[in-house]
């Protein structure tokens, strides 16, 4: 690999190296410095004086006799009561997980396995569904939602967000049931399997990789919606992300930046096990669309 | 397969995006044609022992007969199209009229919400798209540069700003740009100006917001190029340098024809994805400063007043922005298809 041709001159790959570090600092370090912060008072965090107090904790020190402190995370959690909406996002996340892989995996595989014209203009159609904006397709729900009174619960939301996941969800599953080939089922059919059985004993048990990937992408989908749970769902029925966000409008006033703070800090921890754990599924799902053309 | 057995695999999902993707298009349509029905109003008389008052009432069985009879509303036309909150036409003649120079029409033209959140979201799409794929292709060049064994690190922490959600994103970067957070207290050291704040500035706010956007969707694209990277024919690369190619030029002419499909597929995903911003104004409080045409519908819905009829008006214009984003890529596919038929 290393040829002689290949072995790039010594500015290049200085160059590399220090575009690759600023780029590391870019995208991770705000993230720890808000981690940081999050155990400090709001005069550190946001500190006028002088920036390194929000490394030290001076004012936090005066406040609490040390130097961290976990009050923002006690207000967000136990005071604002944010526990209510992480189980409510749990609970969204779970059901629309669940039930999208269900429905977009008996589709995606009628849509690879159909040789017809209209598979081409389904896809079309999912694509065309893809780039509708969520914002838009809310505000056709919502008369909707007010007349038949299912505004404000939780099923509701997890309905809708389902719906907006598939176009999503059938592009992804059909690339993923492409590259199984089509002789595995054809030969499982001549054995006297129906469709459906050769589907469910054949192909889903090779196919449990692609649908780890697509559950990862449908899942961070309903964890990071906010048009959609914002005006769909009441205030009792909240989940994290609109919980943030109606944060930042009442406690901002009261000076208690640092519960934003906490709870957004605390909204993060997941995401970050989960690409911990499925880095490689989400490269590969990133991918898998792309890369076929 | 049968069209039968298709059939029965496919309507699930078929149903599922019908009534919650395809029904919602067409009740926009809808509320954005016919307004609500006014109530119907009646002069009552009373007379008492002082003397007769008329006052006005809502005459309920009339309303009620009325919003029986089309239940829909009354139809409006293209009427809400044209008012204030949507394309002004109007007031936009006006403007024409009266404004003397181009300059003096932009500014007065983006005091109407529509052409405002208009601005803000196309400038939006069309500076962070390309930018993005720029910083995407450099970051997967420079990872796929170095040793095998740091490779996965880098590719962990580069995930984090596009895994991470939206709001929660632009939260982060908003209070570390904000005056009394430490990059506002960078950028005011290094400006030399202790007053400067980002949040009181718009030409500041939208380059934020731009860098926000590309800080949260380049990492799309480091990922995707970076696998297409990984396939670059050795050959090609090989000859390329024995005919004495320099490094420019080996990717100028070898690897990023090599890419172009990728380009163009994260270049599709990603104009479809900026077009509908929202979040991060959300999370940057930067409404006085700039507004998108999401950001507007929610302001409808949510607002003291529900302007559902505005929300839906503005929801349709948005859709057929987006339908003209898309249309280039549907001609081509639809070529293709007929060429392949």
């Amino acid at each position: 690999m290393a040829s002689k041709a290949q072995r790039k001159p010594l500015t290049l790959q200085l160059a590399l190296v220090a575009f690759l570090i600023v780029w590391l600092i870019a995208a991770a370090f705000p993230f720890l410095w808000t981690l940081w912060g999050s155990f400090k008072v709001e005069l550190d965090f946001f500190s006028i004086n002088d920036w390194t107090n929000a490394l030290t904790g001076d004012r936090t020190e005066q406040t609490y006799g040390r130097p961290f402190t976990g009050a923002g995370y006690y207000g967000a959690w136990i005071q604002e009561e944010f526990w209510r909406a992480t189980i409510n996002t749990f609970i969204v996340c779970f059901f629309v997980v669940c039930t999208s892989l269900t429905i977009g995996t008996l589709g995606a595989y009628a849509l690879s396995r159909s040789g017809h014209n209209y598979v081409f203009w389904l896809l079309i159609i999912a694509l065309i569904f893809r780039a509708m904006p969520p914002i838009t397709l809310v505000s056709g729900y919502l008369p909707v939602f007010f007349d038949w009174n299912i505004w404000g619960y939780l099923p509701t939301a997890i309905i809708a967000l389902v719906a907006i996941n598939q176009p999503f969800t059938l592009w992804m599953l059909h690339s993923f049931f492409m590259k199984i080939p089509k002789d595995l089922d054809e030969s499982a059919k001549v054995d006297g399997c129906t469709q459906f059985q050769a589907f469910w004993h054949v192909i889903i048990p090779v196919m449990w990789p692609g649908v780890i990937t697509t559950g990862l992408f449908s899942f961070l989908l309903a964890y990071n919606d906010f048009a959609v749970t914002a005006l769909v769902l009441s205030e009792s029925n909240r989940t994290m992300i609109p919980e943030i966000a109606a944060f930042l409008g009442t406690t901002q006033t009261e000076g208690n930046v640092m519960f934003a703070v906490a709870a957004v800090v605390s909204a993060t921890v997941p995401l970050f096990i989960l690409v911990m754990f499925f880095q490689r599924q989400i490269v590969s799902g990133l991918t898998a669309g792309a890369v076929k053309g | 397969m049968k069209h039968k057995t298709f059939f029965w695999f496919f309507l699930p999902t078929a149903a599922a995006m019908l009534v919650f993707i395809f029904a919602p298009i067409v009740s926009v349509v809808m509320q954005s044609v016919f307004l609500p029905h006014e109530a119907v109003l009646v002069e009552v008389e009373n007379c008492g022992p002082f003397g007769c008052t008329t006052e006005t009432a809502i005459d309920q069985e009339a309303t009620d007969r009325l919003r029986d009879a089309s239940p829909l509303g009354r139809f409006s036309g293209l009427e809400l199209y044209f008012d204030r909150s949507n394309l002004a036409s109007a007031e936009v003649a006006e403007i024409w009229r009266t404004t003397e120079s181009w300059g003096a029409f932009g500014s007065e033209l983006y005091d109407l919400p529509f052409y405002r959140a208009m601005a803000f979201t196309l400038t939006y799409t069309f500076t962070v798209t390309p930018l993005l794929i720029a910083l995407g292709f450099f970051i997967a060049v420079a990872v796929n540069s170095v040793t095998r064994q740091i490779r996965g690190f880098l590719i962990f922490f580069s995930l984090l700003p596009m895994i991470v959600t939206p709001l929660v994103g632009s939260l982060i970067l908003f209070w570390m740009i904000d005056a009394r957070g430490v990059l506002g207290n960078l950028i005011s050291y290094l400006a030399n100006d202790p007053g400067l704040s980002l949040k009181a500035s718009t030409p500041l706010m939208w380059i934020s917001l731009i860098v926000y956007g590309i800080w949260s969707s380049a990492p799309f694209a480091f990922v995707v190029f970076y696998a297409g990277l990984q396939t670059v024919p050795q050959d090609t690369l090989e000859s390329a340098q024995i005919d004495g190619a320099t490094r420019a030029q080996q990717i100028r002419y070898v690897i990023v024809p090599h890419l172009m499909p990728l380009i163009t597929f994260v270049a599709l995903i990603q104009l479809m994805d900026n077009f509908r911003v929202f979040e991060p104004i959300v999370g940057f409080n930067a409404e006085a400063h700039a507004r998108s045409l999401s950001w507007k519908i929610f302001n409808d819905l949510t607002g003291e007043t529900q302007q559902l009829s505005a929300a839906a008006t503005t929801s349709v214009l948005t859709i057929l922005c987006v339908a003209l984003l898309l249309s280039p890529v549907l001609v081509r596919t639809w070529r293709d298809f007929r060429g392949k038929a």
